[in-house]
Parts: C-alpha cells; sequence; structure tokens
C-alpha cells in the first residue's frame, strides 16, 4: 500500500484500462448524452461522483456483506447515491437535469458503477476503492468529453453552447452534419477510438477466438479413378 | 459467519434504513429549491412567450405584469374566481388528469392526442399602463414524434396575429425535432395568423413558405427532419384554437374588450 499504488488505480483506468475503450462499459449513457458538451460534463461529474461513493461505502462495509445478497446490497447503495445525485441536479442546475432527463436515473445500471463494486470495491480498503471509483469516473469522462466536443463541434457548430462554426442555416458557412447529433454516431467514435487506442497499445488487441482455417478446395471430381 | 439468516436479515435492514435515510433527507431538504425552479423555469417561458422576459429582473416581479385569468371550456367565460380553486397556484395540466376536473375528449376531435382536457383552463392577459389588452398567452399542448409538447403561445389583441410560441417541456429528438426550441424558428411565429374568414388556417407547412404565396402569413417553415414534430405543432394549434380549444375564449374577450 504506497503511494505509488494510489497513483496507478487512479492513473491506470484513464487510458491504459479505460472502462469504455478496453472494457467497454458504460456504452449506452455514451451514445445518449453526449451531443451537447455541457451536458456531458454534468453526466461525468455525476457518475463520478456516484461510482467513487458507492466503491467508497460499499468498501467499508465490505466485510459485513453477505455474499448472498451482496449484489442487492451495493444495487441499494448505488441507487440511493443516484437518487440524491439527480434531487441535487433537480435543485440547483434545473436546466442541466431537465435536459438529462433519465439517464441520470440510468446511472443505477451503469455497468461501470457495478462492475467496479464488484470487482474492486468488495475486495479493497476504502480509500484506494474511493480512488479507484474516482480513476473510472475520470476514465469514463475523458472519452464521454472527447467524443461530445467532436459531436458537439461538427454537429451543431457549437462548444458549451457558444458558436464556433457559423451554420449554413444561422447564416453562415458551415453545413451541420445532423448524424453527428443522433446517437449512433457516438457508436462509430467510440469505435474509431478503440481502434486508435488498440493500435498504440497493442496488447489491448483481444486474441481471436477462433481460428479461420484455410480455405479448402474440393476434390476434383473429373479426375477421380472410376471404380469398376 | 456471515452468511448466516439473522446476519443477512440485518445487514439488509441497517443497509436499508440507511439508505432510506439518506434519500429522504435529500428529497425533502431539496423539495423547495426544485419546486421553485420548476415554477421559476414555466413562469420564464410564460414571459418569454408574452416577449416580456427581461433576464436581470426577478421573474417574480415581472410576473405580477400579466394577469392570470379562469376559463370556463363549457361556455368560454373568462372568470377570476372558480369554486374553490386558486388562481395564482391553479395548474390546468395537473388538473388535466384528476376525474373530477376534467373530461376525456372524443378521440375524432382529439387530433392533437391531448386524450383529457382540463374543465377550467388558465390563460394570462398582459395589458398595457392605460389597462388596454395588448396581448394574450395561452397554454397549448399536443403530441409530437416521441411525447407530448407543452407549451405556451402569445396572440395579439386582435385575437387573430400570433405574437409568441415557447415550449417548456417536450421530448423531441435533440437536433431535430427539438429545434422547436431554436430562437431562429419561434421567431418566424411573430406576425403569423391563426384565423382566414373564421377557419383555422396556420400550419407548419414542409420546407420553406414562398413569401409571394397568398397563404404565407398563415404558413411557418418546417423543421428539417422532424415532418412528425411539425406535423405535431399543426395538430395542437388546430386543436387548441378550434371549439374544443380557446375558440368561444377568444370571442368573449372580444366582446369584452
Amino acid at each position: 500500500m504506497t503511494v505509488k499504488k494510489y497513483k496507478e488505480v487512479l492513473t491506470k483506468p484513464l487510458l491504459e484500462e479505460n472502462p469504455i475503450t478496453l472494457q467497454i462499459l458504460g456504452i449506452c449513457s455514451a451514445l445518449a448524452v453526449t451531443s451537447n458538451l455541457s451536458v456531458t460534463l454534468v453526466m461525468c461529474v455525476a457518475l463520478t461522483s456516484v461510482v467513487s461513493f458507492s466503491n467508497l461505502f460499499i468498501s467499508i462495509i465490505r466485510n459485513y456483506i453477505p455474499s448472498s445478497v451482496r449484489i442487492i446490497v451495493q444495487m441499494t447503495i448505488i441507487a440511493s447515491l443516484v437518487i440524491v445525485v439527480d434531487e441535487l441536479l433537480k435543485a440547483y442546475d434545473y436546466e442541466t437535469s431537465k435536459k438529462l432527463s433519465v439517464f441520470v436515473g440510468l446511472i443505477i445500471t451503469n455497468c461501470i458503477v457495478m462492475g467496479r463494486a464488484e470487482a474492486f470495491a468488495m475486495k479493497e480498503k476504502p480509500l484506494i476503492s474511493f480512488l479507484d471509483g474516482l480513476g473510472n469516473g475520470l476514465g469514463y469522462s475523458i472519452i464521454l468529453i472527447a467524443v461530445a466536443i467532436v459531436r458537439e463541434l461538427f454537429g451543431a457548430g457549437t462548444l458549451m453552447g457558444y458558436e464556433i462554426l457559423p451554420l449554413v442555416s444561422n447564416g453562415g458557412w458551415y453545413p451541420a452534419n445532423n448524424l453527428l447529433l443522433l446517437p449512433p454516431s457516438s457508436f462509430i467514435l467510440i469505435g474509431l477510438m478503440i481502434w486508435g487506442i488498440r493500435t498504440y497499445k497493442s496488447d489491448q488487441v483481444e486474441a481471436n477466438e477462433f481460428r479461420l482455417s484455410k480455405h479448402a478446395t474440393a476434390p476434383d471430381l473429373s479426375k477421380r479413378e472410376l471404380n469398376a | 459467519m456471515n452468511d448466516s439468516v439473522l446476519k443477512t436479515l440485518t445487514v439488509s435492514f441497517v443497509v436499508c434504513l440507511f439508505c432510506s435515510l439518506l434519500v429522504s433527507f435529500a428529497a425533502v431538504s431539496l423539495r423547495d429549491a426544485q419546486n421553485l425552479n420548476k415554477l421559476n423555469d414555466q413562469r420564464i417561458k410564460i414571459l418569454k412567450t408574452a416577449a416580456i422576459y427581461n433576464p436581470d429582473e426577478s421573474v417574480e416581479s415581472q410576473f405580477t405584469k400579466l394577469t392570470p385569468k379562469f376559463v370556463d371550456f363549457s361556455n368560454g367565460l373568462l372568470l377570476d374566481e372558480y369554486e374553490e380553486l386558486d388562481l395564482t397556484t391553479y395548474d390546468p395540466v395537473y388538473f388535466s388528469k384528476q376525474a373530477n376536473f376534467s373530461t376525456p375528449i372524443p378521440s375524432d376531435l382529439d387530433i392533437a392526442i391531448v386524450k383529457n382536457k382540463e374543465n377550467i383552463g388558465k390563460i394570462f392577459l398582459l395589458k398595457d399602463d392605460n389597462d388596454e389588452l395588448e396581448k394574450i398567452i395561452l397554454p397549448i399542448r399536443g403530441y409530437g414524434l416521441w411525447g407530448t409538447l407543452f407549451g405556451y403561445i402569445a396572440i395579439d389583441k386582435d385575437l387573430n396575429t400570433i405574437r409568441g410560441l415557447e415550449f417548456y417541456e417536450h421530448k423531441e429528438t435533440p437536433g431535430l425535432g427539438a429545434e422547436v426550441d431554436n430562437p431562429k424558428w419561434k421567431a418566424l411565429w411573430d406576425g403569423k395568423k391563426i384565423y382566414k374568414d373564421g377557419e383555422i388556417e396556420i400550419a407548419v407547412i414542409k420546407g420553406k413558405v414562398d413569401p409571394s404565396n397568398a397563404m404565407a402569413d398563415y404558413q411557418v417553415d418546417g423543421l428539417s427532419g422532424a415532418t412528425l414534430t411539425s406535423r405535431g405543432v399543426t395538430n395542437m394549434l388546430a386543436f387548441w384554437f378550434s371549439e374544443s380549444g380557446y375558440q368561444e375564449t377568444l370571442k368573449n374577450i372580444n366582446y369584452d374588450s
């Protein structure tokens, strides 16, 4: 338990073990809330705080959780934290909470939160679990922010609502790419990111689950010797 | 040891108790701020519809410029009082879901898929300094593509010219149907007319309006890529300005003023 280990759990999920690009978790919200950067930022803060604190609380009581109900206990804690975050948003950032609507509530089902609770917080001490949650939250945030920047800039010509590329429809020169405003575009962007990261860090490439065997040629029937 | 029945029950109980305390504490302590936000948001939209919103002034003081009135949909009369309802806090959308205060709309008349209409509506009058009627702000709602759009429309004292349109709640696709919130599109509504010889002609058309067209005053540019939302807005206006909506009320305002 050295400072080095703390640093490692905090920084590894940023790129090397990124929850989205390596573990392919939390894709659902990455598709849904990335059409606008300011909304994405709020979502990232919400998810990061939920995953950090759920890790912290679950780790505190990890030695008392009976294994038969552990998933339910984890879910109860995660769900409560999500509700608190949702209520806070509705009270202090009403505009954004309106735009995020159901996606804050859906943090409950975000696999990153559950995954970290089950894989890390159930085994490790509270402080390091908190840092692990923070690291994974930030790893999620990096990808979401990158996707959101591309989508908002090229889809709507703005960033955080400020006009960067004047749109043709507003008298400018940039024809907006409407595909980028639709959720499937994040699939393409995240796919490209995964490709990029795995080209750079080739150890992330998964081994093929099966091998294609060589194309076999059919026996040449015309040369077959006829048996009398 | 952890897996005994007693331990399982105790841990579950303690966790649930703690979590429910946390959640209820958050919900109760933040409720006032949340309700205020919701009310403020709706009021800002009403003020924006009336085109008198000033972000630097408090919403509450600006809102006093508007006079709320009850509308009795059965006869179109404007009322200051109705039974025990409180005019300042009355929420027509809430009462449209209460069986005693609403009526289901027959499906052949329900072009905007409103389903249940409140018996008593609430509108706002904007008067100028001489107490003369300037604008009327009417709440409207109707189905778009993914859900119901809720909004307000402001009409001029001639009871035919639209002065503003705002939606405060909708579920339309961002970038397509959600462009109903685009200020440029909303600005197109100013000056458009609703009735032509007593018939409702206002419509969101497909594509751009040709200004030389005789009907140009009754048409608004469609939202590209959002045909169903555009159609929903047209249906909504057709419904709320018909006899099922505010038509009778508008006639009564005409007599009053």
